[in-house]
């Protein structure tokens, strides 16, 4: 190994560790991204050698935990793409409402901003009391924050300006109390939300629902891997149930798509009948 | 410096650039020749996270088909791709394009260090990599890297550049293959 870097063989051999040893299997996420964040971790914590960090890994639960935290990527925002979520507002969120008990899943919610976004507008549509939100990620961490529901006041500003983009009206910061600099989102906001921990590659469907978002996680996962997530979220998606993906995802290519139409420009694909 | 095209077989070229490196695309894409044999990758960075019209703007100058790269586009020559603002871009070792949402690197997303990098890996001697005019400090270790990998590098001349930071930034810490005027950027990727 030189320096601060590993090859792809121990790459393979990290991968198959922590399979072997913890049952997480990162074997078909993409490589160069996967490759870059381990190589990011070794040079952060200053390994000597790969054989140092291999044994750090397989012997320390901790550590795994600082691994899992670092490989994935939990970069998120309240109202990440403004309008997208426009459009969750104005065109999906009136299809939900004619359901007697909305079912809704955050795939990869990460810290729960956007679980966090969805609950504001759907209080704002007085369909909140009706709704069961499930919001699931790999990682426990962030599922603690994410119950949590507390997030740096520093970033209000920008998800203040998403908000209203969105098309929301009220005063953001009616949803949150400040103290020092962190913000804490209302209690009311999460009492319908269930946080659990949920791995997309090893777990399975657990219910049916008519929204399932997943964005911004696919890009991690090779072709095949996507194929299998797609196949999960069609069966926990109901009849005329909606899939939201992030951005730059797309199920086009999926062998599933002929059962999907798009809803508009959106990465938004409704299931057919 | 040698002066006549480099004698090197390219499968990508990738050029990276910041503050006024724009012009020196939007000079160097009509003079293209069509057909190239390889595909070009744009990594520029933007101010505006939300603006998606750089691609409409780059394929009004040239016949060359250009995108905005996607998530498992499969790299084609004579292609043009351009980085997502707001996403890094990264290239595996099978020819395939993926997308990362992490943290930025040097204030920067994309970055262009990263698509440097992971091209180098996947693309080593074949990988050409030109680094524009700008402000930051980003492209220097990823050309570090292409140069590892035994690619080659290309700088414009700071001279040339309506920011020579980020060449200067680059021909102080690595050793570049050619530093370029802006004027002669068309001819050399032409005859790569
Ligand atoms: C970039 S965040 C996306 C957060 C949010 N959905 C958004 O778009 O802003 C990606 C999340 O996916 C999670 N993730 C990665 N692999 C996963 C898997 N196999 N199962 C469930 N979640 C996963 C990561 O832990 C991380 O929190």
């Amino acid at each position: 190994m030189e320096l601060g870097t590993i090859d792809d063989d121990e790459l393979d051999i990290l991968l198959n560790d922590l399979l072997e040893v913890y049952g997480y299997d990162f074997t078909d996420y993409s490589r160069a991204s996967l490759k870059r964040r381990v190589n990011r971790l070794l040079q952060i914590d200053k390994f000597p050698s790969f054989a140092e960090f291999r044994y750090k890994v397989r012997a320390s639960p901790e550590y795994l935990k600082r691994f899992v935290e670092e490989i994935t990527v939990n970069v998120t925002e309240m109202f990440r793409d403004p309008f997208f979520y426009k459009v969750l507002r104005l065109e999906i969120l009136p299809v939900l409402s004619t359901y007697p008990l909305i079912r809704i899943w955050h795939a990869g919610c990460s810290t729960g901003e956007e679980v966090y976004s969805m609950a504001i507008m759907l209080q704002e549509a007085n369909l909140l009391q009706k709704s069961l939100l499930y919001a699931t990620d790999l990682n426990p961490d962030v599922i603690k924050k994410a119950m949590a529901g507390i997030f740096p006041l520093s970033q209000m500003k920008q998800y203040s300006e998403n908000y209203i983009l969105s098309g929301g009206i009220r005063d953001f910061s009616s949803y949150y109390s400040a103290k020092y600099n962190h913000v804490k989102f209302n209690e009311d906001l999460r009492a319908k939300v269930i946080f659990a921990t949920h791995n997309l590659v090893s777990d399975r469907s657990f219910n049916e629902f008519q929204l399932i978002l997943c964005r911004n996680v696919l890009i991690y996962f090779d072709h095949n891997l996507q194929q299998k997530v797609f196949t999960l979220f069609d069966q926990s998606l109901e009849p005329l149930g909606f899939l939201a993906l992030g951005n730059k995802e797309t199920l086009r290519f999926s062998s599933l798509s002929s059962k999907y139409n798009q809803v508009g420009k959106e990465k938004i694909w409704r299931k057919v009948a | 410096m040698e002066k006549s095209s480099i004698r090197h077989h390219c499968s990508l070229l990738i050029i990276g650039g910041s503050a006024g490196s724009l012009d020196v695309i939007l000079m160097l894409l009509p003079s293209l020749r069509p057909g190239l044999s390889f595909p070009i990758i744009i990594v520029l960075h933007r101010k505006n996270s939300f603006d998606s019209t750089l691609t409409d703007l780059l394929a009004s100058k040239t016949t060359l088909p250009v995108k905005e790269a996607e998530e498992k586009d499969i790299l084609t020559p004579g292609i043009i791709y351009v980085a997502p603002a707001d996403y890094h871009l990264l290239v595996e070792k099978d020819g395939t394009l993926s997308l990362d949402y992490s943290e930025k690197v040097n204030y920067s997303r994309p970055s262009i260090d990263v698509t440097f990098e992971t091209a180098a890996e996947a693309f080593g001697p074949e990988l050409v990599c030109l680094l524009l005019s700008g402000a930051s400090a980003d492209g220097t270790e990823g050309l570090k890297v292409v140069k590892k990998h035994d690619g080659i590098v290309i700088v414009q001349n700071p001279v040339t550049a309506k920011v020579a930071y980020m060449p200067q930034h680059a021909i102080a810490d690595v050793v570049v293959d050619r530093i370029i005027d802006a004027s002669e950027i068309d001819e050399l990727v032409n005859t790569l």
